[in-house]
């Protein structure tokens, strides 16, 4: 089924998809102008494909669904994400994935500040998030669990790929930054290491599924040296405070 | 270390009663009772002891007294014996002091300086014994006015609404600040009661999932345990921003206290810190409170209401009146008196206002600004007694939030040791064999007793008022009047002076 946001509210555009995937397991919206909140909550089995630039929260709480945009995203994609899967053919502004706990988001290029900030994990609930360009500062904020992956891929004039503050208070979870990044942008209380076997392979299968949805290069993205942070304790505040 | 303190407590154990049962060294989780060497003798280590009275309580010969360790100190009005060991702590382990439950400083409780009415020869005083008297409580955004059609029916559309057999909740605490066997009391007894208890932050224990439609759940910064079913299960949705124990600091949980049951509940490893800061990273403004607010009511279909909960501090009003205007359908305002499993003890005891003129403060607002029925208003923030309560509803408030006083029905003795997990009365403990000290379904009824006395003493003081319904109360404060007030306070508080 085929929908037109044009400039109508959140509100009424978002009941009509619901309405509309009661009955389908697919529907697109076109001409889709910063309405929030698109696919808040949907479940698994449903797919919504946007044409056009979503709003903030799109992705919110999703539970499993998948939502495939041709276009650039906003801000706060896929917060509180409970699984599911995410692909966005441009850029992202800030906070993607906030507390994200389950699924995959991909971006092909770029993603503001905050990505993956409060990002956790559960048993089989393993997040992965993965940026095709740089990101700006606040990278994995609080992390407790997931993947956090940064190709830095088209990267013209050389910036950061990682803004400041990365990993601050970061206390599960692993990043992995590819190619140059400046040192003194990474938090304290965080280790730079190589990749293991697992993290390679980890690493080499969410690239594979990059360069699946955004036609890359895999031999070109891998032909570069990835590092891993990990923070040095889970406990980042153990010794803070004395009983009274 | 050297310890250059002495203990706080004494424990005075009267031969001529101890049986050597050692009752109190299985009670005692700090360690404070134990046998000497002989096996018969029970001895103690007071510098252990907290005063919870377990110990006393469980002791079958009543051999067991706890005193105030003796200890003279050169009269000093400024370097209290309280303030020196509080640096002689920090200056062993370099440590931030943590303390558990509320501030408790000698600030004005205002509560006690506020008197209410009751009704002499006209309008008549109403005996609650005899008579209907209407305690049911509504919230939820509601419309400006009501317009019906020509057979009398209702057109207006209404917002949705908790209905309430009593303006009392049971405020937001944690699975993993305290027990599973703690937070099923309340729930048990929120059910029995018609009444709502509150996750916290906690997320909602799948053993507690027949009681959802009597839980509130919250959404705090950390998002622990928040996926669509349990925002989809709740009664109602709460954005936790503040509390009022610790207003501008986030919430914390050790990982030694994140047990397995814990981690399944909030959805993280075992062991890991639960960090919950109290900046959410997402809201900078009320705009973006206003995005997280209607992202919560898309999610779950417009059919809760979404609360916003938030300290007491200076500038409430105008804090709530963007609050309100941001959507939200119900705000909670905490006091600096309300309790919490663990603050930095200097932020418990000095940040905050009291919630009395928080309170009066922001339904004075909130009326000025002609949007004070777009929200309904919840005061949290020690509730001692009902007619703390009944003044609350006067001042503007349509709802209670209540914790310490319940808690206290099940056994705490407000030793304000939350924060170390060892709650001898299994309250604010992970520890099985704690735990297990708390039977639910003892311990609910307890609470439904509290209440429902609480409920019967609100109608008797509605009575006497000659009010037959809670509604008439609220925002009433004609029914009030200040004792001992300076008239900057009666300014605040909206109230007239006794014998005005």
């Amino acid at each position: 089924m085929i929908l037109t946001a044009g400039r109508r509210s959140f509100r009424e555009l978002n009941a009509e998809i619901r309405a509309a995937l009661e009955t389908e397991n697919t529907v697109r919206v076109e001409d889709v102008n910063g309405q929030r909140y698109m696919g808040a909550a949907m479940d698994k089995g449903k797919t919504l494909e946007i044409h056009g630039t979503p709003g903030n929260d799109m992705a919110a709480y999703l539970n499993g669904g998948t939502i495939e945009v041709f276009g650039n995203g906003q801000e706060a994609i896929g917060n509180t994400m409970g699984g599911g899967s995410v692909t966005v053919h441009g850029h992202v502004g800030d906070t993607l994935g906030y507390a994200m706990r389950d699924g995959e988001i991909f971006v092909e290029k770029r993603a503001g500040s905050r990505a993956g900030i409060h990002m956790k994990e559960f048993e089989q609930m393993q997040p992965v998030v993965v940026v095709g360009g740089i990101v700006g500062a606040f990278l994995g904020e609080y992390m407790a669990g997931g993947t956090l992956i940064v190709l830095g891929l088209e990267n013209p004039y050389h910036q950061p790929l990682v803004g400041a503050h990365c990993a601050t208070g970061m206390h599960g979870g692993r990043i992995f930054l590819r190619g140059a990044f400046p040192k003194e942008n990474i938090s304290e209380h965080i280790s730079v290491l190589a990749l293991d076997e697992k993290d390679r392979a980890d690493l080499e299968r969410h690239v594979r599924t990059y360069c699946a949805r955004f036609g890359a290069d895999f031999a070109k993205i891998m032909d570069a040296p990835f590092h891993k942070l990990v923070p040095t304790t889970s406990r980042p505040y153990a010794n803070l405070y004395t009983p009274n | 270390m050297m310890n250059f303190t002495v203990p706080d407590f004494e424990v005075e154990r009267n031969p001529a009663r101890c049986i050597s049962c050692g009752a109190c060294v299985r009670q005692c989780s700090y360690g404070v009772h134990y046998f000497d060497e002989d096996g018969k003798t029970v001895l103690a280590d007071e510098s252990k002891c907290v005063a919870c009275h377990r110990c006393a309580v469980m002791c079958p010969t009543r051999a067991i007294k706890i005193k105030d360790y003796e200890m003279a100190y050169k009269t000093h009005h400024n370097w209290t014996p309280q303030t020196q060991k509080e640096i002689v702590k920090q200056a062993q382990t370099g440590g931030v002091l943590l303390s558990g439950m509320s501030n408790n400083k000698p600030y004005p409780i205002y509560w006690d300086k506020i008197l209410l009415n009751a009704s002499q020869v006209t309008n008549p005083s109403i005996d609650p014994l005899r008579e209907p008297m209407e305690i049911r409580t509504f919230l939820g955004r509601k419309p400006k006015k009501l317009e019906f059609d020509e057979n009398g029916k209702l057109k207006t559309r209404l917002e949705p609404q908790i209905q309430l057999e009593t303006p009392i909740m049971f405020s937001a605490m944690s699975f993993g600040s305290i027990s599973f066997n703690a937070q099923k009391s309340l729930a048990m007894a929120a059910k029995e009661l018609g009444t709502l208890f509150n996750t916290g932050e906690g997320g909602l224990h799948p053993g507690l999932a027949a009681y959802k439609d009597y839980a509130v759940v919250q959404v705090a910064s950390g998002r622990f345990g928040v996926h669509k079913d349990y925002l989809e299960g709740s009664r109602f949705i709460e954005i936790k921003i503040g509390q009022g124990a610790k207003p501008g600091i986030g919430g914390h949980l050790p990982g030694e206290k994140v047990t397995v049951e814990v981690s399944n509940a909030r959805m993280i490893p075992e062991g890991s810190d639960a960090i919950s800061p109290a900046p959410h990273h997402d809201i900078y403004s009320i705009e973006d409170l206003r995005q997280l607010i209607w992202s919560l009511k898309e999610a779950t279909q417009y059919k809760k209401p979404v609360a916003v909960k938030i300290a007491a501090v200076h500038n409430c009003s105008a804090i709530v009146s963007g609050v309100a205007r941001a959507g939200a359908d119900i705000i909670v305002m905490d006091g600096f008196r309300g309790g919490t499993g663990a603050a930095p003890t200097r932020i418990r005891d000095n940040v905050g206002i009291p919630i009395e003129l928080a309170l009066a403060a922001v339904d004075q607002r909130l009326r000025d600004e002609s949007i004070r029925n777009t929200v309904s208003l919840v005061a949290a923030g020690s509730f001692r007694n009902s007619a703390d309560i009944v003044k609350a509803i006067a001042l503007g408030a349509d709802a209670v939030y209540v914790a310490s006083a319940p808690l206290i029905a099940m056994g705490c003795h407000m030793c304000q040791q939350c924060h170390t997990g060892k709650c001898n009365w299994g309250i604010a403990t992970q520890r099985p064999e704690l735990v297990k000290r708390l039977n639910p379904e003892i311990m609910h009824e307890r609470v439904v007793n509290l209440i429902h006395a609480w409920n019967h003493e609100m109608k008797e003081m509605l009575g006497g008022m000659g009010l037959n319904s809670i509604d008439s109360l609220r925002g009433n404060r004609l029914m009030l009047r200040g004792i001992g007030l300076t008239d900057r306070e009666l300014e605040i508080l909206g109230i007239a002076h006794a014998g005005q």
